[in-house]
């Protein structure tokens, strides 16, 4: 009977699924993406990997400790931002570029506005951008000891001929982590068995991009209707889009990020449409060959926006007055 | 003399219209890619502000108080179109570098602010040196952003190109350094190894180029703001008044005087009941004059 008697506020169901681990788990998914990568472009990668990684950790808690606030590290989140920058990073970059971008990551973009949970764009991503835009030579550059010349994306966007199987496998250039499908995929297959990420926005991402690429790329139904192209439609070319570039990673992995895409179900699929188009139109219409992480930027930061459009309306509310 | 001089004092530190009054941020902003475009957008700024002072402060009897701001903005664009076309002729490359940001020093908010709040109350002479004194405080502001900008952003000072301030000269010391500590003559691999990993490092050192760009200009002023912010929180700290120091936001809303503000979560009494005030004022105004137009 005094059990019964006990009063405390909500939430009263509490879910035994805590911050960190959902934070590991997205390591350890992509673990098969990083020691891919790692095999591949050998110990400077596996450098430049271990140097995000660290670096963001390191840099969160020296944060936490001039603000004199517990620190966070523990949550596991400097880690993964750490690793997805490590994975976003063309194998052969001078470290300090490395370190720079994750330093910028950690304080710029995530704890300046708040921390884990408040930050407005992917921090992994922000920094990539400002790399790319600050450090362009390095950043573009792909040439390693396994691969030289431009990656498929560039290949494709010339026109030029591409092994789709060896880029399903992985075995071509490009930035540390997003070469191989197979390994992306089955890290994102872990993480959607264990119920961290739905293919709600990969999904919807993924097919709108098809559907794009279908219509506006080349040999697409678009060129094809005005004449520059004999075909309509090219499988090679479509898969190559597919496997080509971040697209899967982005998709899977950054995307997905908690923080900083839409909540409602709703508002999931408008946001999955949004990056589909935005990266077509980079990939097809912009001038360089890669426009997922420009695309999830730009997609997070109408998030907000989107969220207020598909506010679901609370009980009772939103019905016709009689 | 004494009062020019301490208006020269107050408008380079205690009222820099940049770092304190946090006016003029457009230009800020957008010219300060290069110390030499920040000296530039500066100068024409002062000279502007300078001469319009001094005719806004000389014709301040005889402007009438209703049309005041559309006679401040006729005098400041025949300033501007002076200076514009000077600077057309004798410098044409600093002019098409600064671009439109010449002919939008009409509505600097500098310019008009100092008109309104100091040229408009005070005789002439004094408003020259706070023309003068506010104008070297903007350049002052703007050649220093534009030196950080140009730095970092695309290794240079003042033009002076990249080798000579740290595109070179520094990576290589740092090369032949580790040269020294690594044998590069060595037979061991790790050596050699070592060796190449730390020259490639520091050989591949290269400006932030995002610096020059528009978004580098929001992180200097974001940076700028906080810096503010610190010593507006050490000087309240320590007692001192601290409120010329205007900032991004104190979070104060009771006391913020901008009442247009859409994170407002107060709504201070005293504002609202002094504007109400004003409109009953207004009213009864009106209504008297249309009371005089009936008796008419």
């Amino acid at each position: 009977m005094k059990d019964m008697m006990q009063v405390s506020s909500n939430p009263h169901v509490r879910s035994r699924v805590t911050t960190s681990m959902i934070m590991y788990s997205v390591v350890f998914a992509l673990l098969p993406a990083t020691i891919f990568g790692i095999f591949q472009f050998g110990w400077y990668a596996a450098l430049i990997v271990a140097v995000t990684t660290g670096t963001a950790v390191l840099t969160e808690h020296l944060f936490c400790l001039i603000q004199k606030k517990p620190s966070t590290v523990k949550d596991g989140s400097a880690i993964v931002t750490g690793l997805l920058l490590g994975l976003n990073l063309p194998p052969h970059i001078p470290v300090w570029i490395a370190i720079f971008g994750s330093v910028f990551a950690i304080v710029v973009v995530k704890l300046l506005f708040g921390g884990l949970g408040q930050n407005f764009m992917n921090p992994a991503l922000g920094a990539r951008c400002f790399l790319v835009i600050s450090f362009a030579k390095y950043m573009t550059n792909f040439d390693c000891d396994a691969f030289t010349g431009p990656t498929p994306l560039a290949l494709i966007k010339d026109g030029q001929p591409v092994n789709v199987f060896n880029m399903v496998l992985g075995r071509t250039g490009g930035t540390i982590g997003e070469t191989s499908v197979i390994a992306i995929v089955l890290g994102a297959c872990f993480l959607i068995w264990l119920g961290v990420i739905d293919l709600r926005i990969p999904g919807t991402y993924i097919l709108t991009f098809a559907i794009f690429v279908v219509i506006f790329g080349n040999n697409g139904l678009v060129p094809y209707l005005t004449g520059s192209s004999s075909s309509f439609f090219n499988l090679t070319y479509l898969c190559s889009q597919l496997a080509g570039g971040g697209l899967m990673l982005g998709a899977f992995f950054m995307a997905t990020d908690y923080t900083t895409r839409p909540i409602t179900r709703k508002g999931q699929y408008i946001y999955g449409i949004l990056l589909g188009i935005l990266t077509g139109l980079f990939r097809v219409y912009g001038p360089s060959a890669e426009g997922v992480s420009y695309a999830i930027i730009l997609g997070n930061l109408v998030v907000p926006l989107i969220e207020k459009f598909t506010m679901p309306k609370a009980f009772g509310k939103g019905g016709e007055r009689r | 003399m004494k009062s020019a001089f301490e208006r020269l004092y107050n408008g380079i530190i205690k009222e820099n219209p940049t770092f304190v009054l946090m006016l003029g941020m457009c230009p800020t902003l957008a010219v300060t890619t290069s110390a030499f475009n920040g000296l530039g957008m500066g100068l024409s700024t002062m000279v502007v502000l300078a001469l319009s002072n001094l005719l806004i402060s000389a014709l301040r009897k005889v402007i009438p108080d209703k049309v005041r701001i559309p006679a401040y903005i006729v005098i400041v664009a025949s300033l501007v179109t002076v200076v514009g076309l000077l600077m057309e002729a004798y410098l044409p490359g600093m002019y098409a570098s600064l671009g439109i940001y010449i002919d939008l020093i009409v509505v600097n908010c500098i310019i008009l602010g100092r008109a309104e709040s100091f040229a408009s109350k005070n005789k002439m002479w004094p408003s020259l040196f706070d023309g003068i004194g506010m104008g070297l405080g903007f350049t002052l502001a703007l050649t220093l952003i534009g030196m950080v900008r140009e730095f970092f952003g695309s290794a240079s000072i003042f033009g002076l190109t990249g080798p000579k301030v740290y595109g070179t000269t520094v990576p290589i010391l740092l090369v032949e350094l580790v040269n020294k500590v690594f044998n590069p003559a060595s037979s061991s691999g790790v050596v050699r190894g070592l060796n190449e990993f730390f020259a490639g490092e520091f050989g591949s050192f290269s400006p932030i180029g995002i610096l020059v760009m528009a978004p580098g200009a929001f992180f200097v002023l974001a940076i700028l703001t906080a810096i503010q912010n610190a010593i507006k929180a050490a000087g309240e700290a320590k007692g001192k008044d601290m409120s010329k120091i205007q900032s991004g936001c104190s979070s104060d809303c009771l006391h913020c005087a901008e009442s247009g503000c859409a994170k407002r979560l107060v709504e201070p009494e005293k504002v609202t009941k002094k504007a109400d005030d004003e409109t009953t004022k207004v009213v009864e105004s009106k209504e008297t004059e249309n009371n005089g137009k009936g008796e008419e």
